[in-house]
């Protein structure tokens, strides 16, 4: 049993090694299209959520669309730049909570999960995003 | 006087009695979690990311205590928690009921009743556990470095004969202190999530506590280290195994370290099932000691 368990454990942190193509991730995701697909059901997910709506009310959903499609085709390594705000100054004075940061992260994993994006492709991008919060809550 | 027989009669019906209650109380916990909504409960936290429970009642896994605090609260939340956990080995087997606090996902304040039987002599052995653990540092999924959690444990030994018959140093009250680091790293495993933690915990307790705190060979506080591992298969299925090393205090019986396999089940916020397979080692001279571990948290806000 503990020899074993050595093993696995070894085993796992080899395989962590990643190798992959730099626009891999963005191939997954179904390129610009497959984007667009995931950021339109996005805006679907949190219109119906009663508690990250409220957030939204005043926005430019066309111009959230547009830039949000942007920046994951450019983190997901495909051939885009983002023209958008920085995190900081497109969230500041909203005061966004580390729950409703952690609930609008569960409707891009339903927006992905629509789309049937495979659970390892969504932890991928998961990854990308995930050192943004700092930027985007409480502020 | 009881004739033998009758005491015997009589312990197993105590036993069985307390069989019966463990069960109650599981089925009690499932049925409170999937009658009530849970409007305000602390949910702040991605799923599966509080782990579940470790056998002295703090958030962890099967007998690893994790830097993640019990419970869903974010920063701006309180969250309780309940849990009933048993453990079967070839000679002996451990009940544990217990629930934890989490405010604010800063401090978590724990209690745990830990009943451990000796199945063939017939004999029990009570501790009581009251943990407290503060984050220091960091979130497991989001900080560039792992989480960092500090935790005491105060145990008491409610039954202290065989603590004293095998030469425990204290057979009243044992402290464990321990140092945690955890860390979640999304897609790391091909795309699959993979949880890792590393502690060091200064601890006198002999099996947890049940056989009391230090011994005639060591009487002094040792630093024992203790890691988990763990895979997402998806976002509520963790395949993973814990390691906890042990001290050696009593000249009368060796130590061992302790391992686990585990699967755990965490179908939502609410609730958890994990099962493990365990490898305990020698126990006061029963060798080979392995079985299975069954545990449930519910998370009623
Ligand atoms: C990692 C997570 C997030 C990313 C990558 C992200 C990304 C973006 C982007 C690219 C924009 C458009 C910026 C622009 O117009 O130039 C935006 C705007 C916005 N975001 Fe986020 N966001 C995240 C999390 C959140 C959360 C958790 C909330 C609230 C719960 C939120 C609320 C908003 C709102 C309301 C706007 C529109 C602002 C406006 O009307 O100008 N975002 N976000």
């Amino acid at each position: 049993m503990k020899p074993l368990a050595v093993f696995v454990l070894i085993y796992l942190v080899a395989c962590a090694a990643p190798q992959r193509h730099e626009d891999s991730l963005y191939q997954a995701l179904g390129q610009k299209e497959g984007i667009q697909k995931i950021v339109g059901r996005f805006i679907f997910e949190i219109g119906d959520s009663p508690q990250i709506r409220p957030y939204f009310e005043e926005s430019n959903l066309d111009r959230f669309y547009e830039k949000l499609t942007e920046q994951l085709c450019e983190l997901s390594g495909g051939p885009c730049r983002y023209t958008g705000d920085s995190m900081i100054d497109s969230h500041t004075k909203m005061n966004v909570t580390e729950a409703d940061f952690n609930l609008t992260v569960d409707l891009l994993i339903a927006a992905m999960d629509h789309q049937n994006i495979p659970h390892s492709i969504q932890n991928q991008l998961l990854n990308k995003l995930a050192p943004l919060r700092e930027d985007i809550i409480y502020r | 006087m009881k004739s033998p027989e009758v005491a015997f009669v009589s312990k197993d019906r105590n036993r069985l009695t307390k069989r019966f209650g463990t069960y109650i109380v599981l089925l009690v916990t499932i049925g409170c979690q999937l009658v009530t909504s849970n409007a305000y409960a602390g949910q702040g936290k991605l799923l599966a990311t509080p782990g579940v429970t470790q056998i002295e009642g703090t958030g962890g896994s099967g007998i690893v205590p994790w830097a993640s605090l019990a419970g869903y609260a974010s920063r701006d939340e309180i969250a309780a928690s309940t849990f009933a956990t048993r453990v079967s080995v070839d000679d002996y087997r451990l009940n544990v009921l217990g629930m934890a606090i989490n405010l604010y996902d800063r401090v978590e304040i724990s209690f745990a009743r830990q009943n451990f039987f000796l199945k063939y002599a017939g004999q029990e052995i009570r501790q009581e556990v009251i943990g407290f653990k503060t984050r220091l540092y960091g979130d497991l999924v989001y900080s560039p470095y792992p989480q960092v959690s500090a935790g005491l444990q105060y145990k008491t030994l409610k039954d202290r004969d065989i603590a004293e018959t095998v030469g425990a140093d204290r057979t009243d009250h044992g402290y464990d202190l321990y140092l945690t680091a955890t860390k979640l790293h999304l897609g790391l495993l091909n795309g699959y999530n993979f949880l890792w933690t590393a502690g060091v915990r200064s601890t006198k307790s002999n099996q947890l506590g049940f056989l009391g705190y230090g011994g005639d060979r060591q009487d002094s506080y040792s630093l024992q280290v203790e890691a988990s591992a763990a895979v997402f298969v998806n976002r509520s299925l963790a395949i993973g195994l814990d390691y906890r090393q042990k001290p050696n205090n009593l000249s009368f019986a060796k130590e061992d370290d302790w391992v686990d396999l585990f699967i755990a089940y965490i179908p939502n916020k609410q609730v958890n099932f994990t099962l493990a397979y365990v490898d305990l080692g020698a126990i006061a001279g029963a060798s080979d000691q392995t079985g299975m571990y069954l545990s449930i948290t519910g998370y009623p806000w």
